[in-house]
């Protein structure tokens, strides 16, 4: 047999169980979904048509999706420089060889073990109007916690499932960029250093350009994450309050139990393409604006 | 002596603001662990004071029978196991061929594999819950097991290690009339190590951790349900058992929190693997 066909039997047997699942469940519900977002269903979601391409403009363009992108993107824009801000901060601090940093590092990482469904629980439970610790603590400068309660104000809810979020998020990008600020070689700080250069020079002047790339790795995820908030959403305010639906995102639309499109195939698959379409939009706009401007070294 | 005293000062001030900021990330937890501690199941019962004082484990027991949190954490573990175990074999097969077997389109194969991590399971969920559901997998392990079972992030991963591998290394096996098989046991897979560790652990918490899927799977089937899932039972049972949640909260989080102490270093090499550039 020839030599670049010899390994081809063991290829294929060390593939096969990759491919099979990744074709069942990750190809096929794609091709499926954008399939289906063609179709356009009756109220009881049975009897569909076929609308062409033409439906998924009809889909984007309603009442429940706009809301819903509204939604979604105000909930990015509340999470991502947030998150962003507080774990560079976070990391930048702890990044000192000082006596018991371990321990900090240790906590700053630590909600990385959060589930999503445990840090809305906790924000839950502390968000409650009558036995919430910051209704106790914090309603005096903020009555809201009381009466109605953050999570149940149209006004402020979506702000509750923010810092829910970000307090989730904290460990993943502290343990991230703590990393990146360890590979940065230290005789950069030296010379740095005795060019005179103070600790804002050296920050903005050498520590931000060599963990850019790492700052966009993040900033992506924590945007992805934010369009695909359910979870929280789920959990901490079933879409509501109503009849606003002030939290209700875009996969809470999709998935949410008691969402008005939860019966009809057809707009949910098309609702979802659209999510990912938005996902992979927003994640090559971060790529293309952000990569001209990062240092990537040797 | 007076560099000396501004060097202190400053060492103390961030001292000091290390342990302001450590105490507000922890306090969230530690405020639902004491509210777990402190108060009756029954009640609207919650601490006046944030010290840890008069402490009871009634909640917590109350929780776990109530909220069925035995047989929810055996769930959650079973299927975290058989995904873990699933996902490190298949990895190191496909891996495995990436690295060291010649076949045609390899390249293409390759980069095809990296496009579907881009599919995010918020698409692909409106699909396979009809899947699950023609193969008569809702309520079942399966459905949330065989699902998980393939991830292009691990093969991706371990092939990057196997890449590492010296060459001279296969080349000596097969001239010993090692096969593919025993090498990839005997050699590969003992040299990757760190990373397939690495790789396990993330795997176990993901699915751990996991909500989407498992909500849309299991549909109120109580033998099945994971604890993330079932969690939500006890919120949702009555508002005025709103501390249940907290005992659930503290039981569901434990073994979390005690992996992260334990693994934190291979957490962290996980996490960075995509991220830090080598």
């Amino acid at each position: 047999m020839k030599r670049r066909l010899r390994d081809v039997p063991w290829a294929v047997v060390m593939l096969l169980p990759s491919v099979v699942l990744i074709a069942v469940w990750t190809v096929y519900p794609l091709v499926k979904a954008v399939q289906n977002g063609h179709l356009r269903c009756d109220v009881t979601g049975t009897k569909c048509v076929d609308a062409g391409w033409g439906r998924y403009w009809d889909v984007f363009i309603s009442a429940e999706f706009q809301h819903s992108l509204g939604v979604s993107l105000k909930l990015m824009a509340l999470t991502v420089p947030a998150g962003l801000v507080l774990g560079v901060g976070l990391a930048v601090l702890a990044d000192k060889h000082l006596r018991g940093i371990g321990v900090f590092r240790t906590i700053f990482s630590s909600t990385v073990a959060t589930s999503v469904a445990v840090a809305s629980l906790v924000w839950f439970v502390l968000l409650q109007p009558q036995i919430g610790v910051f209704a106790d603590l914090f309603s005096g400068w903020f009555p809201v916690l009381k009466n109605p309660g953050l999570l149940n104000d149209p006004g402020t809810a979506l702000l509750a499932v923010a810092f829910s979020s970000i307090w989730a998020n904290l460990g993943f990008t502290f343990i991230i960029v703590t990393a990146a600020l360890q590979s940065v070689p230290r005789d950069l700080y030296e010379s740095a250093y005795v060019d005179g250069a103070g600790n804002v020079r050296r920050f903005t002047n050498v520590t931000l350009p060599m963990i850019a790339p790492t700052l966009l790795f993040v900033t992506v995820v924590l945007t992805t994450r934010a369009l695909q908030t359910y979870g929280e959403i789920a959990l901490l305010t079933s879409g509501g309050p109503n009849p606003e639906k002030s939290t209700t995102t875009i996969p809470y639309l999709i998935y949410g139990r008691n969402s008005i499109i939860s019966g009809d195939l057809g707009t949910k698959s098309a609702a979802a393409v659209l999510l990912f379409v938005l996902s992979l939009a927003l994640a090559l706009v971060q790529f293309r604006g952000l990569d001209k401007r990062v240092h990537y070294g040797r | 002596m007076a560099a000396d005293t501004v060097r202190g000062a400053r060492k103390f001030g961030r001292y000091t603001l290390l342990v302001v900021l450590a105490i507000i990330v922890l306090f969230p937890i530690y405020a639902v662990v004491l509210q777990a501690l402190k108060t009756g199941p029954d009640s609207l019962d919650h601490p006046r004071s944030l010290l840890p004082v008069d402490l009871t484990l009634s909640t917590i027991k109350a929780a776990w029978t109530q909220g069925n949190l035995g047989r929810l954490l055996m769930n959650s573990l079973f299927v975290s196991v058989m995904v873990t175990l699933g996902v490190v074999l298949t990895s190191l097969l496909a891996a495995y061929a990436f690295a060291f077997l010649q076949f045609p389109l390899k390249g293409p194969i390759f980069v095809l594999f990296l496009a579907t991590m881009l599919v995010p399971a918020e698409v692909t969920v409106v699909i396979n819950e009809r899947t699950a559901d023609a193969l008569g997998w809702v309520n079942s392990y399966q459905g949330l097991i065989v699902p998980s079972l393939a991830s292009t992030f691990g093969i991706f991963l371990v092939r990057q290690v196997f890449l590492q591998l010296p060459g001279e290394l296969r080349e000596a096996a097969a001239l010993d009339g090692v096969g593919h098989v025993r090498f990839l046991w005997e050699v590969a897979a003992p040299l990757s190590r760190p990373t397939l560790g690495a790789l396990g652990l993330f795997t176990f918490l993901g699915t751990w951790n996991a909500y989407l899927w498992p909500s849309q799977v299991i549909r109120g089937d109580r033998a099945h349900e994971t604890v993330q899932v079932g969690l939500e039972r006890l919120k949702n049972n009555d508002i005025s058992k709103i501390n249940l949640v907290t005992g659930g909260l503290v039981v569901a989080a434990l073994p979390i929190f005690i992996m992260l102490v334990l693994f934190q270093r291979q957490l962290v090499r996980g996490l960075t693997a995509g991220a830090v550039k080598g």
